[in-house]
């Protein structure tokens, strides 16, 4: 069984505990053998870098660090935020000797040093490389026949470009849905940012863009819009009542976790893997459909 | 001694990291503008951002909401004809706007990423019932903006009593932090 150094992240135990049951839940279900990262701490997200730069990159190089200590070679991610600070930090250490050096003088107090040899992924590179769309049919035994997902990617698990991967109109989120047996909708909303942050610092730009994402989802007929990062899937769900309230609009739409859907496709019970604790009510007809 | 250096070269320095082309190579076609989804609620779009620093509009760039507008979604990034880390360029200026403490009245972006930091440092984690809480919602424009501002000022204060989470190693955490940058020493 392949082993993974797992960084779960802040939001995975609190407002996205259901995000962090699911993947648990899925990981198993489909071989890969998840470590969490021991004594790990927040990496930061979009909030450091205003800050500091080289404190935003030490903060994630001690993870990093912990995972590298372990032997394991695969550091993977569920959040997309926290995925793509350790991408890149992994990375910007392994290029730029003076950064490596600046950020292990600082990591001795903790008697850690960092390389950045790391392989870095989000989880749903992982299981859609390590696993593939062949192996997730077989294990399908609940398809989702029927359902209309909405693939929403959002920002940090395409952007900015790693290497040459196709982002301007990526496909594999749909093969992920299609190969859990539901019908991907199609929709050019699908890698537009959420508002992320600007949900606290600037409420009304946030709205509007969420209020965007999911017009564009129910006019192309989605009855569920899946996220891989639980910043999305929180400004997409919690906030719905708040984009009615501004603008008039009756939207109404459950937003679940891409590992949610993938754990009823496997026949994982909902009630591990969150899904009962949705606010949204859709998603407990979706439940017993 | 040196020459001081200008507005438009300080920024360029502070874009530390960024593997991307310097904005001396913005080409001013917009493409960045067009592409940003926060694009209009900000004073100024990114390319007239750009044009601002290239002519070192210093105190119009710090009075400007655009980079506390950004989401980091680096959509302009992606898209930047030019090659210039557009997105990296908004957190530089970020930087600069908390290091010069002058930023546009009203931001609450200044204070959330201080507060944010500081509970890091204090905890080793955030928690986003602070931050983004499911109660938020029930309120109205102006009591959320209070909302946020009082979890600011709690936070700063340290009386906010919603850290459950701490990592283990804290106090070596608190050193490795305090290695890189001086916390509570005025700067």
């Amino acid at each position: 069984m392949k082993q993974y150094s797992y960084f779960p992240g802040c939001s995975l135990e609190s407002l996205a505990k259901d995000y962090d049951f699911s993947t648990r839940e899925v990981a198993r279900a489909l071989d890969l053998d998840f470590k969490e990262i021991e004594d790990w701490n927040c990496c930061g997200a979009t909030a450091y870098f205003p800050v500091d730069e080289l404190l935003a990159y030490t903060l994630v190089a001690r993870n990093l660090a912990i995972a590298e200590k372990t032997g394991l070679t695969d550091f993977v991610a569920p959040c997309s935020a926290c995925f793509k600070n350790a991408y890149y930090t992994n990375a910007y250490l392994k290029k730029d000797p003076d950064l490596a050096d600046h950020i292990n003088f600082a990591l001795e107090e903790d008697n850690l040093h960092v390389e950045g040899t790391l392989r870095v992924r989000h989880l749903i590179e992982v299981i859609m490389e390590d696993v593939g769309v062949e192996q997730i049919k077989n294990k399908t035994s609940h398809p989702l026949k029927g359902l209309r997902v909405a693939p929403y990617y959002g920002c940090q698990l395409l952007r900015p470009r790693k290497d040459h991967e196709e982002i301007e109109n990526p496909q594999f989120f749909e093969e992920l849905l299609a190969a859990i047996g539901a019908e991907p909708v199609a929709y050019a909303s699908k890698a537009r940012c959420c508002g992320g942050s600007l949900i606290i610092t600037n409420r009304k730009a946030a709205l509007e863009m969420v209020r965007i994402l999911l017009k564009d989802a129910l006019d192309h007929e989605a009855d569920v819009i899946a996220t891989t990062c639980p910043m999305c899937n929180v400004n997409l769900e919690v906030y719905q009542d708040q984009v009615n309230r501004e603008f008039g609009t009756h939207y109404s739409i459950p937003v679940m976790y891409f590992t949610q859907l993938m754990g009823m496709a496997l026949g994982i019970a909902p009630r591990h893997l969150g899904i009962m604790k949705a606010p949204v009510p859709k998603a407990q007809v979706l439940v017993s459909s | 001694m040196t020459a001081e250096l200008s507005f438009s070269h300080e920024i360029a320095n502070m874009m530390y990291a960024t593997h991307g082309n310097p904005i001396t190579h913005c080409l001013q076609c917009g493409t960045c503008s067009g592409t940003c989804p926060a694009a209009d609620f900000m004073d100024h779009t990114p390319r007239m951002i750009i044009g601002m620093i290239r002519e070192n509009l210093k105190d119009e760039v710090l009075a400007s909401n655009t980079y506390w507008s950004c989401a980091s979604c680096y959509h302009c990034t992606v898209r930047c004809p030019a090659g210039i880390d557009i997105a990296d360029m908004m957190y530089a200026l970020k930087r600069y706007s908390m290091w010069k403490s002058r930023y546009k009245e009203g931001l609450i972006g200044p204070d959330f990423s201080e507060s944010f930091v500081k509970m890091i440092v204090n905890s080793g984690k955030s928690f986003e019932p602070i931050l983004a809480t499911t109660y938020l919602p029930k309120f109205s424009a102006g009591q959320l903006v209070q909302e946020a501002l009082t979890a600011t000022g709690l936070i700063l204060k340290g009386r906010m009593p919603l850290l459950p989470k701490k990592i283990k190693r804290l106090r070596n955490f608190q050193r490795m932090v305090k290695r890189i940058i001086p916390i509570g020493e005025s700067s």
